[in-house]
Formats: structure tokens, C-alpha cells, sequence
């Protein structure tokens, strides 16, 4: 690998192309694994509209989003108002079982004062008291979609979280990032139960986002972990603490409850499933199960099978910094060469990515990356550039709009690294079985400076392996 | 200046609802005040996006925080012809830094960066809430950034908060009548121009249209927006005739044109087989009056007659497969009622519409053709709606996006009406292209698999499919 070059900071005024997404989308997302609960942005309307568009686009799932709709009068005046109206509102049009508050860029400018909005709200509304009412700073013009994301959760732990005297046996704690998806959430529960264990995810939305289909309508999130879950989680004998940008809230409910946690810092590749399958085992006291051994057979077996196809080759990765650690890692287990990781955001996990170069940066940078890579792994924005540089892209992250089932993808444990190690792989196989009908497809659009050039045989596009 | 602004458009004379409001009422203004909690729906800066995005050769740079074009890019479906530079999303990105310091500066070195690498032929800036709090002088840097760089840089003035998308629209039709409108002036013009107000193109609907005119020799000398190119919708101040296909956003730049240029302005649609016909020959007629040569006319009647016919003929075998089905239409403004024509002519039976959106003389419009009993909403909640379509009083709904899951989930075939859709349905060919896409969603296997009860849920003796199903 050559030098390793890390430039956190582009130099340029204008994003092209934004990989990043802003912090109360990844709140709403949070929110929206809690059961019957309704998101409400404290923001002018246009804030809500954006965010539930992209939602609806991905998940292809009805998506409850409201707006405190300040006009430019409430936010120069202030829109403690409009937030009290909004909260009443919805409490009478929807009963919801909690509703989680994001600020915006509008009332973050402004300097709103939430903590003193929401000691107001209860003051003024003792007849609501019953009402789980959570709120998360969470401005647009800074950080982005996973600190709105642990921003949000961090908050539900503080206001719903109660200490217990008393500790369930067997039940866990799983506080899990918005790197994982629906299906994720859904193969950990898996992995989880098999053990004879009763895991209590915050968010979960494997129960709420993964398509459901209603006996009657409802206006709020339908399925999730319940408030009295939440409540419960005090009661725990362990946290999993899946992601870097979980470590905040699990700061916060260790602070609350004394509950030990255990972090992860991915779930995605062998040793890293390994690890969360001795935890697991150690904790029960019981024996992995046999479902369990043989998915990691059959991941040995893949691996041996793919990692021809992997070696050396070169792949530009964009994706949010904690599914962009684990998809990196990944590659990096499986022989491939991070050419460039490219990471919306600034945060402390940039620094143990394995990439050559290590960017926070748009996917107009990307563009620029990736003129030589095999392979583009990103969120669905990345179509324009892939196919303007001729490069095929892999989808992950949010948003995946032109895909179905994105919600549904499992990337965790054994199965799930069988899955990404085969979707990846696969398209590598697929362009080297088509070499005898067009020709070497990439060669020449290796650089001058590379000597890859050189087209089958080098071993760097695998074509030795047929 | 922004002020101004918005009474002036709140001003509209053109406006049919507001013609039959008081003075006072009038200065009010036309946005409803929205309801925190309650509200839905995008802002004025959406709706600036919306009707400007599809001008393809321009930049569109977007002045704010990641919320407002990291959120939104690359989610309409509006089409080009040639350059794709309006696909790439550009923002300033502000950061905290800028939030303090003022984001001017980084907002002028943006526009310069935007306009060394692609050279288009000019730039939008769209302000946005936070900018326009800070104080950031959007115009003034715009100013200077087009003095330095020699290329029009043009400030859009509709910061999310001062209303609805609807208003946004309008904003930035001031913005193309303040900044760009007869600034350009066309190599050659032909007694037959027109110009186009408030078709975006969607799903390619403008080029189901275009070649109609040009067989008739109406030549479209400007878009407004779609398919646009920059210089074209500079050129708009010399056509003959303005056409306002949605009247609800766009009617302040049909009216100021003819204040200003003396073009006359009509409202017309491309929906729907008889409305389409009545814009060709408003057209024709029209251009005539202003000195056309009078032969368009025939030419028109030939082109009307021929479609016609054709498309009655093409939608002659969906007639037995529609015969009793019913539909609820859930749309809004001239779609409304020019939607309601198209499909009774192809024997569908309409049950009901919403008129959300839909200005009182739409209304009329519809209580004429359908009578009183005629169900018209004005705001009919989401619950109701899946009521409705649970209890089967509707085979097919027909609406925007937002709340296609309303059906799905009620397991009732859904249509979009909207534009996310792929499916151009303006002109004769669309509405064929309509009924297809409704013919094949009714007629899918899956509305009988999908209402079966779960084997867990069958009792020994009961119908698989026990739920009424409607069909």
C-alpha cells in the first residue's frame, strides 16, 4: 500500500454532489424505531418535507414526520408557540406513546433555548405529564445524519431510562447504530435469541421499518421498542454497544443504571463475528448453536471461494464513518485495497480506517478517487459519478432509492458477511466471466502512474484466478 | 426587498381567488397559515428548486446548511434533452464557522469554483433560512460575483420560511422576470413563438406535446422550465403567446409578460384528450389574432381531428377491461378536473376527487361536470382515505406519493399521479400511456394473493380469500 494520505478538510467552498445528510434525519431515524412514536422537527416546514421524501424513498414505507412550521414571524420571535401547538396537536390527533423533538439549523441559529422550552411545555401542561416527550439538539450546519442519529438516542436514554434495583437474567441491552439496517437489527435479534437471550434494541427497527402491513391505519410508527422497554433497560445485566457514534448514549445509560456494556466497533467480517459470538456465549453460559457454527463454515468456505476475486483490488468506499469502518474493514479482511474512504463527516473513526486515502468529502471527491478503482461502494447519489467514470457501483447506506428491499439488506455476523461477500464478489466474477466477450473492460482506464495497465495476469483485477 | 416581494405576489390580479377577495383580505396574503403539528407539505425554497431546477445548463447552487439540498438532490424526475449540470447538487454546506463569521465570502468562492470547472451559462443561488437570518447579503454577493466573473449569477429570494412550495414557485418566477427574462435577445423569431409557463417536464411530458406543435409549426421559443436551457428562457420576453399550464404557480409570470412585453397569456393543460385539443386550438387562434398566418388553424384541425380519432381508437380495448371500476382521485389544481375527462371518456367511473389544492373556479368547474352529489374533499384525513378504500368503495386510487402507502397498505392498487412518476401522461399519447398504466395495475395477479388470510389465520372451512376484495 502506498502512502497513506489524510486530508480531513476539503478545501472547497462549494459540496458537489453531498454525501452528507443532516443531523435531525438521522434523529427521525432513531424516533422511528421506538413504538408508536411520533418525530416532530422544531423547524420551518420545508426541513420536514425533505427528510420524509428521502425516508419514504428508501424504506418505500409510510414515514410519521411532522413540522413545528415557523413562518419567519414564530422564528424571530421565538418558537416556543409553535412547539407548544405542535405537541398538543399531534398528542390529540394521534396519541402518540412518545414524541421525539429535533431541532434544526432554523432554531439552532436562533439559539432556541430547548431545555427551558421543554421545562415551560411541562409547566404548562401538567395534564399531559403522561407524555414522553424527548428532545435532541440536532443544527444542520453542523456535524451529520449518525450524530442526529446518537444525538436522538442519547436523549430517549435520558428522559425514559429508569434505574433498577433488580437485574433480569438474560435480558440485554443492544444499543444499535444507524449503521445497521432493519435486517440487521433483525439477524442480531436472531443471533441474540439463539442463545436463550432477551435483547432489548434501542432503536429497533427491524420491527418498525421493515415493511409491515397494518390491521388499520395509524399515524404514528407502528412496531419498535416499546416505551416500557426503554424504561426497562435498567434492568439489563449487559449493554452491546454497536458503533462508535453509540458511545455517548452508552455513557449516558451506564450513568443511569450501572449496566456494564460491551462495544463493538462492527459486526461485518469473521473475527468481528467471532467476537460477538463468544460474548454472547459467555454471557448465557451456553454452547454456540449448531445454526451458528455452520454459518461460519459457510463464511470460511466463501472466503476461501471469493478471496480471489477480492485480492488487490481497488475499491473507493463512501459511506457514513461507522458503516464505512466496517465496509473497509471488510474489504481490507478480504485482501482488497481501499483506495479511498471517503466519510461525510469528521469523527475519531476515520482514524483506524485501513484506505489509502482518508477523506471527508462529497461524491464529487469520489469522482475524482475513483477514475482507476474496480469497484464504488456508496449510497444510491453515487450513481451519477460511477457512471460517468465508467466504474461499477455497489450500493449501501441510505439513501438507496433505486433499489428494492434496501431497508432489508443484512451485512452482520456470519450470515450477513456471507451475503456482502458474495453481492461484492459476484460483481467482480460477472465482469471477469464477460472479459472473452468485450474484452478487458477496466484496463484501459487504469492511469498513466499505475501498472495495472498491464491487463490480465498481474493478479491486481484477478483474472489469474479463472 | 423581500417584503415587497411577497405583497406583490400575494397581489396577484391574475389570481381568480384572489379576485374575489377584498383589499384588505388581499394584502394578507394567499399563504395559509400552516398548522405546527399538522402540516405537510415542502417550503418556498422547495418550491423555488422545483420550478427552476429544470432550466438543465445552469448551476443550481444552494446557500445553506446540508439539511436543504443533502436531503433533497437528485429526487425529481425532471427531464433533459442535453446537459445534465441541473443533476448535480451544489451547496455551500454551512458550518458553524459560517454561521458566525457570515457566509459570504465562502458563498462568492463557491460561485467562482462552480463557475472555473463546469463554465454554465449561468448560476441560480438559492437562500435559505439560515443565510437569510444571519443577514448574509445573498444579492449583493451575486452582484459582484456576475461583475467578476462576467456570467449572470442570479440570487433566488425564497428562504424556506416565508410559506409553502406554492409560494416558493411564484418567488422564483419573479426571480426569472427580475433577473433573466429579456436579457437575451433570439437569433431569429417567427410569428408562431410561444412560451411555456409552469410544465417541468416530468417524466418527458413536454416531448409527448412538442412534436404536435412543430407538425402544426408553433415553434416553442421558451420553457419555463422544462428542458430548459438558460439563454432560451432569457429569450421568453419575444414570444407571441404565453401559455400557463399551472396556473397556481407560475400565473404571475404569464401576467407580467403581457404587462410588460404585451404578450397575451393563456391557461390551458396537456391533460386529458379534449383539454389538449382546446389548448391547440386556443393556441392556434390565438397566435392568428397576434398575425399568424391564418393556414395554423387548418393545420391544427388536422392534427386535432387525427388524434382524436387515434386516441379513441387506441383507447377503444381498454373500455370493457375499466366497465364498472371505480376511482379515487387524490389530486390537485387543474389535474382535478382535466383528469376526471380523460377517464370517464375511457370508461372508468370517478367516485370522488380532493380539491386541496384546486382554486374555487376549479371546483365550479368539476360541480358543473359531475353535479352536486359529486364527492369533492377539501381535506380529507389519511384515516378516512384508508377507510374509504378498506370498506371497497374505490377499485383504484390516483395521487401523489406522499400517500401512495395509504392504498398499499389498505391493499388497494395505487397509481401516481405525481411527479415521481416514470410515465409521461400529457397529450394525446399520454393519456393512452395513463390508461395502460392503470389497465396493468388492476389487472395484477397480486391484489387476490395479497388479501388472502395467513394459512395460520384460516378457520377449517373458510374461503381463502374471505375479505370482500371490491373486484
Amino acid at each position: 500500500m502506498g502512502n497513506i494520505q489524510r486530508f480531513p478538510h476539503s478545501a472547497k467552498a462549494a459540496s458537489t454532489n453531498p454525501l452528507k445528510m443532516s443531523q435531525p434525519l438521522g434523529a427521525a431515524l432513531a424516533f422511528l424505531g421506538v413504538d408508536r412514536c411520533m418525530p416532530l422537527f422544531h423547524g420551518s416546514q420545508g426541513c420536514t418535507a425533505f427528510g420524509l421524501v428521502l425516508l419514504v424513498r428508501h424504506f418505500r414505507e409510510a414515514i410519521p414526520l411532522q413540522t413545528t412550521a415557523m413562518d419567519q414571524v414564530s422564528t424571530i420571535l421565538g418558537g416556543y408557540e409553535n412547539l407548544e401547538q405542535a405537541v398538543r396537536t399531534i398528542h390529540e390527533r394521534n396519541a402518540p406513546a412518545l414524541i421525539g423533538v429535533a431541532t434544526t439549523g432554523v432554531t439552532e441559529t436562533k439559539g432556541e433555548d430547548m431545555s427551558g422550552q421543554y421545562s415551560l411545555f411541562r409547566q404548562r401542561n401538567p395534564a399531559l405529564a403522561g407524555l414522553k416527550l424527548v428532545f435532541a439538539n440536532t443544527p444542520d450546519f453542523s456535524g451529520g445524519f449518525e450524530d442526529g442519529f446518537s444525538a436522538a438516542v442519547t436523549g430517549i436514554v435520558e428522559e425514559v431510562v429508569q434505574p433498577s434495583e433488580t437485574t433480569m437474567k438474560g435480558q440485554i441491552n443492544v444499543l444499535a447504530g444507524c449503521h445497521l439496517s432493519p435486517g440487521d437489527v433483525e439477524e442480531l435479534r436472531d443471533i441474540i435469541e439463539s442463545f436463550g437471550l432477551s435483547p432489548i434494541f434501542l432503536p429497533d427497527l427491524s420491527l418498525s421499518m421493515s415493511g409491515r402491513q397494518p390491521d388499520d391505519f395509524t399515524a404514528t410508527s407502528l412496531g419498535g421498542v416499546t416505551v416500557d422497554q426503554i424504561a426497562s433497560m435498567g434492568a439489563s445485566e449487559l449493554t452491546l454497544v454497536i458503533g462508535e457514534h453509540m458511545r455517548v448514549a452508552a455513557a449516558a445509560l451506564e450513568l443511569k443504571t450501572d449496566v456494564r456494556s460491551v462495544f463493538f466497533d462492527r459486526l461485518t467480517g469473521l473475527e468481528a463475528s467471532d467476537r460477538l459470538v463468544r460474548t454472547l456465549s459467555e454471557l448465557s453460559g451456553r454452547p454456540v448453536p449448531a445454526k451458528l457454527r455452520r454459518q461460519r463454515e459457510t463464511l470460511v468456505d466463501g472466503m476461501l471461494d471469493g478471496h480471489f476475486f477480492y485480492s488487490r483490488k481497488r475499491i473507493a468506499v463512501a459511506l457514513e464513518p461507522d458503516l464505512l469502518y466496517a465496509v473497509t474493514s471488510f474489504l481490507a479482511d478480504m485482501g482488497a485495497e481501499v483506495i479511498a474512504a471517503v466519510s461525510p463527516t469528521q469523527t475519531a473513526v476515520l482514524e483506524k480506517l485501513k484506505a489509502a486515502t482518508v477523506m471527508v468529502g462529497d461524491h464529487s471527491d469520489v469522482e475524482t478517487l475513483a477514475r482507476d478503482a474496480d469497484l464504488i461502494v456508496s449510497n444510491s447519489h453515487g450513481r451519477q459519478g460511477a457512471a460517468r467514470i465508467g466504474v461499477p457501483l455497489h450500493r449501501m447506506g441510505l439513501p438507496m432509492f433505486d433499489r428494492l428491499g434496501a431497508g432489508l439488506k443484512v451485512h452482520v455476523g456470519y450470515r450477513g458477511t456471507r451475503e456482502l461477500l458474495f453481492e461484492i464478489g459476484n460483481l467482480f466474477l460477472s465482469r471477469e466471466m464477460d472479459h472473452d466477450e468485450h474484452g478487458h473492460a477496466h484496463g484501459h482506464r487504469h492511469g498513466d502512474g499505475h501498472e495495472h495497465g498491464q491487463h490480465c495476469g498481474s493478479g491486481s483485477c484477478g483474472c489469474s484466478a479463472g | 426587498m423581500l417584503q415587497e416581494k411577497l405583497q406583490d405576489v400575494f397581489n396577484e390580479p391574475g389570481c381568480s381567488t384572489n379576485q374575489a377577495k377584498s383589499e384588505k383580505e388581499r394584502k394578507k396574503g394567499c399563504s395559509k397559515a400552516l398548522k405546527p403539528g399538522a402540516a405537510a407539505g415542502g417550503c418556498a425554497y422547495d418550491g423555488a428548486m422545483i420550478a427552476l431546477q429544470p432550466i438543465a445548463d445552469a448551476a443550481h447552487l444552494v446557500h445553506g446548511p446540508i439539511a436543504c439540498l443533502g436531503n433533497s438532490w437528485d429526487n425529481r424526475g425532471t427531464k433533459s434533452s442535453g446537459s445534465q449540470l441541473y443533476r448535480t447538487g451544489f451547496t455551500t454546506d454551512m458550518s458553524e464557522l459560517d454561521i458566525i463569521h457570515g457566509g459570504e465570502k465562502k458563498l462568492y468562492k463557491a460561485i467562482k469554483e462552480i463557475v472555473q470547472q463546469y463554465d454554465p451559462p449561468a448560476v441560480f443561488v438559492y437562500q435559505t433560512c439560515v443565510p437569510a437570518m444571519i443577514g448574509d447579503d445573498i444579492e449583493a454577493v451575486c452582484k459582484f460575483a456576475a461583475k467578476k466573473l462576467g456570467k449572470p449569477v442570479i440570487p433566488v429570494m425564497a428562504p424556506g420560511f416565508v410559506g409553502s412550495k406554492n409560494l416558493g414557485n411564484k418567488l422564483a418566477g419573479e426571480t426569472l422576470l427580475d433577473h433573466v427574462i429579456g436579457t437575451v435577445e433570439p437569433e431569429v423569431t417567427t410569428p408562431t413563438d410561444i412560451c411555456i409557463v409552469g410544465e417541468y417536464n416530468l417524466a418527458g411530458e413536454l416531448w409527448l406535446v412538442k412534436p404536435l406543435l412543430d407538425e402544426i409549426g408553433i415553434r416553442i421559443l421558451s420553457c419555463i422550465s422544462g428542458d430548459g436551457r438558460y439563454n432560451e428562457v432569457a429569450q421568453a420576453h419575444r414570444a407571441r403567446l404565453t401559455m400557463v399550464v399551472c396556473s397556481q404557480a407560475l400565473v404571475n409570470v404569464g401576467r407580467k409578460m403581457q404587462e410588460r412585453w404585451g404578450i397575451p397569456y393563456f391557461e390551458g393543460s396537456f391533460y386529458g384528450v379534449s383539454d389538449m385539443s382546446d389548448t391547440l386550438r386556443t393556441m392556434a387562434r390565438m397566435l392568428v389574432e397576434r398575425g399568424a398566418d391564418k393556414a395554423i388553424i387548418d393545420r391544427t384541425e388536422g392534427v386535432i381531428a387525427r388524434e382524436e380519432s387515434r386516441v379513441w381508437r387506441r383507447l377503444e380495448p381498454y373500455k370493457p377491461r375499466f366497465d364498472g371500476k371505480r376511482v379515487l382521485l387524490f389530486t390537485g389544481g387543474v389535474k382535478s378536473w382535466s383528469m376526471v375527462t380523460a377517464l370517464e371518456g375511457a370508461g372508468l367511473t370517478i367516485v370522488g376527487t380532493s380539491t386541496k389544492k384546486s382554486t374555487k373556479e376549479d371546483k365550479e368547474r368539476i360541480k358543473k361536470m359531475k353535479g352536486e352529489e359529486f364527492h369533492q374533499w377539501d381535506d380529507l384525513k389519511p384515516r378516512d382515505i384508508y377507510k374509504m378504500l378498506r370498506d371497497s368503495e374505490a377499485d383504484i386510487m390516483m395521487s401523489g406519493g406522499r400517500s401512495q402507502f395509504i392504498a398499499l397498505k389498505a391493499k388497494v392498487p395505487w397509481l401516481d399521479l405525481n411527479q415521481e412518476r416514470h410515465t409521461p401522461y400529457a397529450g394525446y399519447d399520454g393519456i393512452v400511456n395513463l390508461c395502460e398504466e392503470i389497465d396493468k395495475t388492476l389487472s395484477n395477479p397480486i391484489w387476490r394473493q395479497v388479501r388472502l388470510a395467513a394459512p395460520w389465520d384460516l378457520k377449517p372451512d373458510a374461503k381463502p380469500d374471505a375479505r370482500p376484495v371490491g373486484a
